[in-house]
């Protein structure tokens, strides 16, 4: 039976031995701060500053003036100029640019006369999604000065226009997508990090004979061992979303009460995840590796946190819906982007409920006290 | 130094680690599937982008208007309604990242010669599919406009777009070879930091110290196995990028051992570093996570180094995945060869054999101290 007075004498006693390494708990703190910093200040994909080459075969005002929009616009600097044809792939080889701009000779003369010419943007393909971005920045640049040009004097109004507006982070920074996002993958990091090594460490050190010495129950060394962890848990996802929002900006539009809430289930499943890993490895170094294998790599990449689960294989979105982290992105976004509450959120809220119950229930099935 | 001792040392370690099938599988088997997840799921192509349609118009143009959206590829319709707060319940419950909304009278404008005018509405939450499809759904109506009323295009600067070393502009190509970097340092990190950690806390590390094996000896028994389990593991995740994923390989086998192994020698220094400096397995395991985080994002792995600010840019210098990562597309992608990647591996030489001492000088004075 659950007795309170062996479950809190548990968690006292993971506790003293937390503060034992007062290392490991200084990290488990300072882990989610600095890549919440790492990832707010460091990534980005937007792009800037893309170094462009130009070959200008035509010399004139007019290649000078198309070469100088592409300065004006921002996006572009220029890397220098190449004299032949020859030199473009050198120089894209040692990536000495990320694009070259050919302006063929004629070009000005086929511009007065009416026809339209054709200058040739040559890009670095192998970066696929910075190349994609380069190609869309150079045909805007040439689209707007072209349509600058071929329109002195008379004005076309096209047949449709997009008029496009964007929800939830109005301006596209990606650090608001990052932010929320990061909360609920580091937190299932941290949390089965955190754990999975608890139970392999008393098998390891031998210290599991004394436990099996004491009256305690399976259910009560899970449940002790995973409190102290739940508050370290919850006091990040406090700690990293006051920082998210003071640091970066990033708006908090929903119910922190919910946040807390949701978070609270969603802590209890990793946890109990990683638990249930400790169980299974019995050894520290399998443990750690199990632990990353399974919760770190999958939640990066299947979560939907940076990579949309849309444009995966069949097998990958079917796999992802395994995935808690998918769950919980869902309410940290929608938290803290979008403002909705718990009547949009109680599918979520359901399934992180279910995770807690699959989490704790597999660490004290495959928990066993008995000695072999 | 005695080839013998460090020998018996090695097979030691070997036993030690690969006796466990579990473990077997995870150094062997995981590194595989995680390259064929990263593979498929690691692209930051915008496809079949889930997409709310309006339609209040419902004429023969605005059916012809979203077939040209959903004939593109980039866009598939998750649902549709005439009521615009379905649009709003949609978004707001995730269920479609686009809305699409054409209004009523759309045919009566475009068949007049327009102004026509149509809605997009994106969820920014994740801003990368939004800027994205963005551009894409500009595009869209833009060639559409033109399909409709030919005549009206005026006469410009056409762009002629190429892309070189990847014409298709496939991402998998550029990001299946990067994989292969960080798994490598995954597994070697790991390894490497636990494996002396571990003796020291159930209390092995003292009979070590007391059997005839010098320092140096320890050291090179506890780094040649976790290095020959990381050539293993570029050769499984190299063949699976080859033959799996047909990625291009141009360069030279040799070269690429050549920088793997020196990219290896990084990696069991800084494993061996967190090793003399943590006390539990516990404390390795998280400092591993630290280094290894900063050193993954800070690679140019999934985000270029080029859009870093300055400070970051130069703190990727020091990151010897960053030139790993370089060498492994200038061999696979460019067919590259030395001459070209000296600089990257000079850089990586000088880091994996500092490193590398730094460490194994560090221990060996904790080891006389006790």
């Amino acid at each position: 039976m659950l007795s309170p007075t062996r479950l809190l004498a548990m968690a006292r006693k993971e506790l003293i031995q937390l503060r034992r390494d007062p290392r490991s708990l200084a990290l488990a703190f300072a882990l989610p701060l600095i890549l919440l910093i790492l990832f707010g200040y460091a990534i980005s994909w937007d792009v800037r500053d893309i170094r462009i080459a130009v070959l200008d075969q035509d010399r004139s005002a007019a290649s000078r003036e198309l070469v100088d929009a592409f300065r004006a616009s921002g996006y572009f600097s220029l890397a220098g100029s190449l004299e032949r044809s020859g030199a473009i792939e050198p120089l894209l080889e040692r990536a000495g640019a990320q694009a070259v701009l050919v302006i063929p000779a004629g070009f000005e003369r086929d511009l007065g006369a009416g026809r339209a010419p054709a200058v040739q943007a040559i890009v670095d393909g192998s970066d696929a999604n910075t190349a994609t971005i380069v190609l869309g920045y150079s045909e805007a640049v040439v689209r707007t000065w072209s349509s600058r040009i071929a329109l002195q004097g008379r004005a076309v109004v096209p047949v449709v226009t997009a008029e496009p507006r964007v929800w939830f982070n109005e301006e596209l920074a990606s650090r608001n997508m990052i932010v929320p996002g990061l909360v609920a993958v580091i937190m299932m990091v941290i949390a089965a990090m955190l754990t999975s090594l608890t139970i392999a460490r008393e098998w390891e050190r031998g210290t599991m004979e004394q436990l099996a010495a004491t009256p305690v129950s399976r259910v009560e060394v899970v449940l002790g061992k995973l409190l102290p962890y739940l508050v370290i848990g919850l006091v990040d996802v406090v700690a990293s979303s006051v920082l998210g929002v003071l640091l970066f900006g990033v708006p908090f539009r929903g119910s922190a009460v919910l946040l807390m809430a949701l978070s609270f289930f969603f802590l209890m499943g990793a946890l109990g995840l990683g638990m249930f890993i400790s169980a299974v490895a019995r050894s520290q170094v399998l443990a750690t590796q199990l632990a990353m294998v399974t919760t770190f790599l999958p939640t990066l990449l299947l979560s939907g946190f940076m990579f949309s689960i849309d444009a995966m294989p069949p097998v990958l979105q079917g796999l992802s819906y395994l995935i808690p982290a998918r769950y919980f992105l869902v309410v940290t976004r929608g938290i803290f982007l979008k403002g909705v509450g718990f009547e949009v959120l109680k599918g979520q809220a359901l399934l992180m409920m279910a995770f807690a119950a699959a989490g704790i229930t597999l660490a004290v099935a495959k928990f066993r006290k008995e000695l072999r | 130094m005695s080839p013998e001792r460090i020998f018996e040392m090695v097979r030691k370690e070997l036993r030690q680690v690969l006796r466990d099938v579990r473990m077997r599988g995870v150094l062997f088997v995981a590194p595989v599937i995680q390259l064929l997840i990263f593979g498929y799921a690691v692209s930051t192509d915008v496809r079949d982008t889930a997409t709310f349609v309006i339609d209040a118009d419902g004429s023969r143009e605005s059916r012809d208007l979203v077939e040209a959206f959903t004939a593109s590829g980039y866009f598939r319709v998750a649902g549709a309604s005439r009521r615009p707060a379905d649009l709003v319940r949609a978004l707001d419950r995730g269920e479609a990242a686009v809305g699409l909304v054409i209004p009523a009278g759309f045919a009566r404008d475009v068949r007049r010669g327009g102004p026509a005018k149509v809605q997009l509405l994106f969820d920014g939450t994740n801003s990368n599919v939004a800027t994205v499809a963005m551009g894409y759904a500009g595009r869209i109506v833009q060639s559409w406009g033109m399909r409709i009323a030919p005549a009206q295009a005026p006469p410009g600067v056409e762009l002629r777009a190429r892309a070189w070393f990847n014409p298709d502009l496939n991402s998998r190509t550029y990001n299946v070879p990067a994989v292969v970097g960080a798994i490598l340092v995954l597994v070697c990190l790991l390894l490497t930091a636990l494996a002396i950690v571990r003796e020291r806390e159930i209390g092995t590390l003292e009979q070590l110290l007391v059997s005839p094996l010098t320092p140096g000896e320890l050291i090179l028994g506890k780094t040649i196995p976790f290095a020959a389990i990381g050539l293993v593991d570029l050769g499984l995740v190299t063949a699976v990028a080859l033959y799996w994923f047909h990625v291009p390989f141009r360069g030279s086998a040799l070269l690429l051992l050549l920088a793997s192994l020196l990219y290896i020698l990084s990696a069991l220094g800084v494993g061996l570093y967190i090793s003399t400096i943590s006390r539990t397995q516990q404390e390795a395991f998280m400092a591993v996570f630290l280094v290894f985080m900063p050193t993954m994002l800070l690679s140019g792995f999934m985000f270029p180094v080029s859009s870093m600010p300055p400070v970051f840019r130069w703190l990727t210098l020091i990151n010897p995945m960053r030139h790993y990562l370089e060498i492994v597309r200038g061999i696979f992608l460019k067919g590259a060869g030395a001459a070209a990647l000296w600089k990257q591996l000079a850089a990586l030489s000088l880091m994996g054999v500092g490193i590398l001492w730094l460490a194994a000088d560090r221990f060996r004075r904790r080891a006389a101290a006790g």
